[in-house]
């Protein structure tokens, strides 16, 4: 049992997802418990595989027992195992939470269609992180970006134009990957990425190589929403149904996060991609304009989904500037930062959602005196908000401080300045919201008095039901697990993706 | 040195965050629970810390190492003698605060108490840890925490002004924070360490001197905003809008003193006296805060708004502590060490007698205040004593502290500096001493009914604060050991110990 575990992680799913709209057809109500359980089962099995991981060391499992390079492998190693169990984790949360959301946003009779793809996604989601193989991986992200387009489409007014316009430029990202993989296997008739890595090497200088590595940066950079491929995102994010937000920001991104590293240090290996060509240079340029672009895009948002999401991308750059840095401190950095902003950015939309839910707003100028509502909940913002900013102890302080060593270590001092400056922009974003929450109840109406506030709106706790508030509250506690304890993240996982000899 | 492992950093740090739990947590109406678990918390606080005490007196350091924050780097607490002062200061006046906290908040009806003494006692933790942090990173853990902690305090009021002042205190706060956390992060690629170390530690790291002369100024423009060093004052007169209990225990000790605090950890334990005379700041700091010294006096003098003019004193006074720092002599740094305490004291008093006035009689404006020692007369003896204080005359404990910072600037050979300070001597005692003036001897713009002293709450606060400014001017060694503790960190830091 246990060591089909990584298989587990996604057969459950797949075979979920297509009874769900079946058994849906006889009773609605029952398409989301069914997901529910196989989500719950699936991140057992995700704990499962990444112990087997911890104690025993990588698996390399074989899809039907067809051994590589012509067999399908799974490759569970320590970073992708944690990655796992952070996606199958923050699945299984805004699965919990987002039931009544779903409830009133999807029409009733969408609800076994809804669900269904919703398995699809995290599925492939999973099976990005876990795949061993380039065309695998092209399959599962397909999967990934189709069921994306029909949950997508199922929001607001608006959704349907943001999902075509995340159709067109996926396709475009999707056509990319899949000629990179073309190339790949013209040039050394392998679609193995641990073949590849021991192929590659030979043939690093010609021209095929670096158009395939070329095509993979921009196919996976617009996945993840990496300036200047991140168009799609905003819209996405924010016409998307909230359950869908909730799910996708925190993993779709992280997953792809992950993905650039894979092939950015197993696939190809570290010295291509840092020696022969100078794709960290490059990468380092984009992910500083990045940052700072999505930052000041977040502080002219209205709308807190928008914000959010341009947070996101901003975030993003975060993670591809530890990559490029091409040194022991950013790798470590960027890989944690995936953690940490998986929990924090999780923790913000699980908030909206519940937000969304209870009051239906939305804008960020109504969030006014909604501390007295749900005070829980806002306590949960605040939290998630400091870890964006990277205020210490959450989880995005450290992430940061990671980054700042590596841009130190690098001697990249105007990208030190980059991060730095992001995290005070961060703050202007964030502070402007927990003002209106906390502060300004009484704006408006300044009496010239000293305190003497005689106008008290006596306003009742309205708090989210407590299936939103739990998962609302486990993240929380996550951003600040994640930053108490990243030396032990460090150590159990993240330690093995710098590459041997790497200061 | 002789190294004690022991929990109490730990518990001093936890038992008013744990307070500030209950604290909130507390049914707002219940007042008197509320503030019973205040109360516990101080107490228990100060406990802590004063039984620290005769351990460090004997010359030995309490260390505790606990979660490794990062690989290579613990939160780690060391109490030496520099530390156990600031948490000294602060924990023993959190007791008397939060007693005039009660007379204040009550008396003026004030909204949100509970968030009010949650935040005070959060941002009491974040004073002890940043007092008791062993190393530059858990240094600066507890100091964001303390600016976060801080900021609901500051907007405490809720209305426009206290909003835009709020927004203000974090713009300055957070940029001074991501340029520590830059100075940090170069210091520990650089060194391999951050731990606090008498004399510094970043001596023989063959770091360019250019990257050090820019580390130093991150590091002290970083702490320095929290000091209120010109030109990075601004945030501190604006955020005196806050309730005054807020403006007595933070803007004139815990906050504004951890910035101090900070100017003299990063000038004795991280960069030295040797290095810094190497790399030629040491003179430039100390030209520099000697402007603030000078100016922010003249400032306090053109303010007619009583607590401005006690925000620019306090500006003014913290400027000394960063120049006894500076000037590296073993007098300029005992006396500057001793200022911590003793500027506490006395400036708490006046804060005090500030809010007193201000919940009795609804004035704040200096040109209000005629007359008004006939009315208050514990307050205004109180606030006349510790203007005798601050200007610096004995048998206060102003007194001493600056006579070892004049002796300082002699041992160091810098003529100027002493000028510096007996002019500031002479502008203190211009903008203090017409308000003693116009409270006793001018006639009140309206005809009084006699005494009207304030509430019990709020006028036992600031008797005690005043008792023991004088009981150390006379006793320096009086129950704290002040004296000893300021006297030993000097001579630590100067001989490498």
């Amino acid at each position: 049992m246990m060591q089909q575990a990584p298989a587990f992680t996604i057969v459950i799913l797949l075979l979920t997802s297509f009874w769900v709209p079946i058994i849906g057809m006889i009773k609605k109500e029952s398409a989301y418990y069914l997901s529910l359980i196989a989500i719950f089962f699936s991140f057992l099995a995700a704990c499962a595989t990444l112990y087997t991981v911890i104690t025993s060391g990588p698996i390399h499992y074989r899809m039907g027992g067809w051994p590589p390079p012509w067999g399908i492998e799974f490759v569970v190693d320590y970073l992708n195992g944690g990655v796992v169990v952070l996606i199958s984790l923050i699945s299984l949360l805004t699965t919990i939470s987002a039931k009544k959301s779903v409830e009133q946003e999807i029409h009733r009779s969408k609800w076994p269609l809804f669900w269904s793809l919703y398995l699809l996604l995290i599925l492939s989601l999973l099976g990005m992180t876990e795949t061993g193989d380039m065309f695998n991986m092209y399959v599962y992200l397909e999967v990934s970006s189709l069921t994306a387009y029909g949950l997508i489409a199922m929001g607001e007014r608006g959704a349907l134009l943001a999902s075509f316009n995340y159709v067109i430029l996926g396709s475009v990202g999707a056509s990319f990957y899949l000629l990179g993989v073309g190339y790949l296997y013209i040039a050394t008739g392998s679609l193995n990425m641990a073949d590849l890595n021991k192929i590659l090497p030979a043939i690093y200088h010609s021209k095929v190589i670096f158009t395939a590595f070329a095509f993979f940066i921009v196919g996976i950079g617009l996945k993840m929403g990496l300036f200047p491929l991140h168009m799609w995102l905003p819209d996405a994010y924010t016409h998307a149904p909230s359950a869908i937000s909730t799910l996708i920001a925190p993993t779709m991104t992280k997953v792809s996060a992950y993905v650039f590293f894979r092939i950015i240090l197993s696939v190809f290996n570290p010295q291509f991609s840092w020696e022969v060509i100078p794709a960290a240079t490059l990468l380092r340029w984009i992910a500083a304009v990045g940052i700072i672009y999505g930052s000041i895009m977040a502080i002219a948002q209205k709308d807190i989904k928008r914000m959010l999401a341009y947070s996101s991308i901003s975030q993003i750059g975060y993670i591809v500037l530890g990559i490029a840095l091409a040194n022991q401190m950013g790798l470590i950095g960027g890989a944690l930062h995936i953690f940490s902003h998986a929990f924090a950015k999780g923790c913000l939309f699980m908030i909206v959602m519940a937000v969304i839910y209870k009051t239906g707003i939305r804008n960020i100028d109504d969030f006014k005196g909604l501390n007295k509502k749900m005070p829980f909940t806002m306590a949960a913002f605040c939290l998630a908000a400091f870890s964006m900013i990277g205020v210490p102890p959450t989880a995005g302080f450290f992430s940061k401080w990671y980054l700042v060593l590596g841009t130190v270590s690098g001697r990249h001092w105007f990208l030190t300045a980059v991060i730095l400056m992001s995290s005070l922009l961060n703050a202007v974003y964030f502070f402007r919201i927990i003002e209106k929450i906390y502060f300004s109840s009484f704006v408006g109406l300044v009496n010239g008095g000293h305190g003497h506030h005689e106008h008290h709106e006596v306003v009742a706790v309205a708090e989210a039901p407590l299936g939103m508030l739990v998962p609302i509250l486990i993240m929380a506690a996550g951003i600040l697990a994640v930053g108490l304890f990243n030396t032990q993240i460090i150590h159990l996982l993240l330690q093995f993706i710098v590459p041997k000899g790497l200061a | 040195m002789n190294t004690v492992i022991s929990y109490k950093p730990l518990y001093a740090v936890l038992v008013s965050l744990i307070g500030a739990f209950f604290i909130l947590f507390t049914n707002e109406k219940k007042q008197n629970l509320r503030e019973a678990w205040t109360f516990i918390a101080a107490f228990i606080k100060f406990g802590i810390v004063v039984s620290m005490l005769p351990v460090i007196l004997q010359g030995k350091v309490i260390k505790l190492t606990l979660l490794e924050l990062a690989p290579g780097l613990s939160l780690m607490f060391k109490i030496d003698f520099f530390g156990l002062i600031f948490g000294l200061v602060a924990s023993g006046l959190w007791i008397v605060t939060s007693l005039y906290s009660i007379g204040y908040m009550r008396g003026l009806k004030e909204h949100a108490q509970n968030r009010y003494f949650f935040a005070f006692a959060l941002c009491l933790s974040a004073t002890m840890g940043i007092a008791f942090s062993g190393n530059l990173l858990t240094f600066y853990l507890f100091y964001e925490m303390l600016t976060i902690a801080t900021y609901p305090l500051v907007t405490h009021n809720e209305d426009e002004e206290a909003v835009k002042a709020g927004r203000k205190y974090l713009t300055y706060t957070l940029t001074a924070g991501v340029l520590i956390l830059f100075a940090i992060g170069a210091t520990y690629i650089y060194a391999g360490t951050l731990e606090f170390t008498p004399g510094g530690f970043l001596k023989g790291h063959n770091i360019p001197i250019g990257l050090l002369q820019v580390l130093l100024v991150a590091f002290l423009v970083g702490c320095g905003v929290k000091a209120g060093v010109m030109p990075f004052h601004a945030w501190l007169p604006s955020a005196m809008v806050a309730p005054t209990p807020v403006s007595a225990l933070l803007h004139a000790v815990a906050v504004v003193k951890a910035g101090v605090f900070g100017c003299v950890r990063i000038i004795a334990y991280v960069f030295g006296p040797v290095l810094l005379k190497d790399i030629h700041m040491w003179l430039i700091v100390a030209y520099f805060v000697s402007f603030t010294i000078i100016v922010s006096s003249l400032f306090a003098l053109a303010s007619d708004n009583l607590k401005r003019r006690l925000a620019f004193s306090t500006i003014s006074q913290l400027s000394y502590i960063i120049l006894g720092a500076a000037l590296l002599s073993k007098a300029s740094l005992t006396g500057s060490i001793l200022h911590i305490p003793n500027h506490a004291y006395m400036k708490i008093t006046l804060f005090f007698c500030a809010g007193a006035i201000f919940v009795k009689t609804g004035k704040r404006n200096i040109s209000e205040l005629d007359g008004i020692g006939l009315q208050m007369p514990f307050t205004m003896g109180a606030f006349t004593l510790a203007s005798f204080g601050m200007v610096g005359i004995p048998p206060l404990c102003g007194f001493i502290s600056k006579w070892y910072l004049c002796l300082g600037t002699l041992q160091a050979h810098e003529i100027f500096f002493l000028f510096v300070l007996l002019t500031s001597a002479v502008l203190n005692a211009a903008y203090f001493f017409p308000i003693v003036y116009a409270a006793f001897f001018r006639k009140p713009a309206e005809a009084t009914t006699g005494m009207a002293e304030a509430s019990i709450p709020l006028v036992v606060p600031l008797s005690i604060t005043v008792v023991m400014a004088i009981i150390f001017g006379i006793f320096p060694n009086f129950f704290f050991h002040f004296f000893d503790l300021a006297r030993n960190a000097a001579t630590s830091i100067l001989t490498g110990m």
